[in-house]
């Protein structure tokens, strides 16, 4: 089998070991999952393949597991099946990012890993996993290692992924509490993000986490408005009062570091951080008066 | 693969391609080298839905598939939803409500249509939306297309139409 692999422009893996074998064969292959990124590149010329290897029917990385408090998902879960019931109750706000992806016939391929392997500022699982702190587990033939979020994606469309590796699984925590991922785009649907907020509560904690997607070169958290909305919240009644809410979104507009291109201006992107962030909030919350 | 062939599965009947570049769409393959061109090539970005096929249990768009990675797989085609020369129950439908102008998306939102019927024999008015909401229609204005949807779903259901 690896003998042939050489000769092969295109490697259909057959688990991971087999994908592992092919990228240690060649390093620097592509490596295609849900290919709604790469083919779109490919189709207009804009970038040229010699050899690939298609990770999206190996077994290994297909599915889920739950492990007390934590959910592993596999690098091939699509979107569609990050909206599912089961993922969607564990993690709503990745469900809500992935229902943006796209048609339906994109989330039926895209996966999470794509996602992050294309690490694109207006990836719109990133927000959300950066806010939970996800860690990737990243796999070579040489063995296995850790990586959390904010180490990996590093830049616009960069990551610290080698040749020879792959993403197997993104774990993240499964809290308590309320989610709400917002975007905005130029119309309702299938956009690309020209803003992006996820806010999640910890209820046990009595903490918000959050973060700013598509303004800025990788995903931001606002931690000083983390900070001051965990501590404004009246957790008991689930409330919040005015004041706070708009001291948040003005300290999550401030963390922003967006920038002029062809789907938004700089001033508009962190216009929109502000609505965002306070209708999520407010989703989650009751506005107080106090 | 230039020295070499590989085998897609097209509604049901194994087609071998050869002499193919790396980075070849299956949309491509199946039009230009396979002799299918009724899935449609328009945006190439995965936008319109033109192009969607089944892949398995999934309808995707076929621009976005490198051709090569698709072996072992059933690939149904808009030319699969039918035996040749008839007409399947949502082709029928889309006739009788009118629900086809210019027709350059009718292939693509067939296919689409006949995955959700398969899943769904009673969708509401939202979920017909939703599922067709990656195939681009600039004719109708939709109308017609979910008429032609609920009578395709009657017909499957074996209600009598009125």
């Amino acid at each position: 089998m690896q003998a042939a692999l050489i000769l092969m422009p295109v490697t259909v893996a057959r688990s991971l070991d087999h994908a592992l074998a092919a990228l240690e064969e060649c390093p620097e292959a592509l490596i295609l999952a849900g290919g709604t990124d790469v083919m779109v590149q490919v189709n207009k010329g804009s970038l040229s393949v010699d050899q690939v290897v298609a990770i999206g029917r190996v077994p290994e990385l297909q599915g889920w597991s739950r492990e007390d408090d934590w959910l592993h998902l596999g690098a091939g879960v699509t979107y569609s099946e990050m909206m599912g019931k089961e993922i969607s109750s564990m993690v709503p706000a990745l469900a809500q990012a992935s229902r943006t992806v796209g048609s339906p016939q994109i989330r039926n391929a895209g996966t999470i890993g794509g996602n992050l392997g294309t690490s694109s500022p207006a990836g719109d699982t990133l927000p959300t996993l950066f806010a939970l702190e996800a860690v990737l587990t990243i796999r070579s033939s040489a063995g296995i290692r850790k990586l959390p979020i904010n180490q990996f994606v590093v830049g616009v469309k960069q990551n610290a992924l080698q040749p020879g590796e792959l993403i197997e699984k993104i774990s993240v925590p499964v809290l308590e509490g309320s989610q709400e991922f917002c975007k905005i785009g130029p119309r309702n649907a299938m956009v690309i993000s020209v803003a992006s907020f996820t806010l999640l509560t910890d209820v046990k904690e009595n903490q918000v986490r959050s973060c700013l997607g598509t303004v800025g070169p990788v995903p931001i958290r606002p931690t000083e408005a983390e900070n001051l909305l965990s501590n404004g919240v009246d957790w008991g009644k689930n409330e919040v009062s005015s004041e706070v809410l708009d001291a948040f979104a003005s300290l999550c507009a401030d963390a922003a570091q967006p920038i002029d291109d062809h789907r938004g201006s700089a001033a508009y992107r962190r216009h929109a951080i502000k609505i965002l962030s306070r209708r999520a909030a407010c989703r989650i919350f009751s506005e107080g008066n106090s | 693969m230039s020295n070499d062939f590989y085998t897609l599965n097209v509604n049901g009947k194994d087609h071998q391609v050869a002499d193919s570049w790396v980075g070849e769409s299956l949309l491509w393959v199946l039009r230009e080298r396979l002799g299918f061109p009724g899935a449609k090539n328009a945006c190439e970005e995965g936008e319109c839905g033109s192009c969607s096929v089944r892949i398995g249990e999934e309808v995707v768009c076929s621009c976005l598939v490198l051709a090569g990675s698709a072996i072992e797989q059933d690939i149904t085609t808009i030319e699969g939803l039918s035996a040749e020369g008839e007409l399947s129950d949502v082709q029928q439908a889309f006739i009788d409500a009118g629900a086809v102008q210019c027709g350059f998306c009718t292939p693509g939102l067939l296919v689409t249509i006949d995955d959700l019927l398969e899943k769904n024999k009673n969708p509401d008015d939202l979920t017909v939306r939703e599922a067709i909401s990656g195939n681009l229609c600039r004719c109708t204005g939709y109308g017609r297309i979910l008429e032609a949807v609920q009578m395709a779903a009657a017909s499957r259901r074996g209600e009598k139409r009125e």
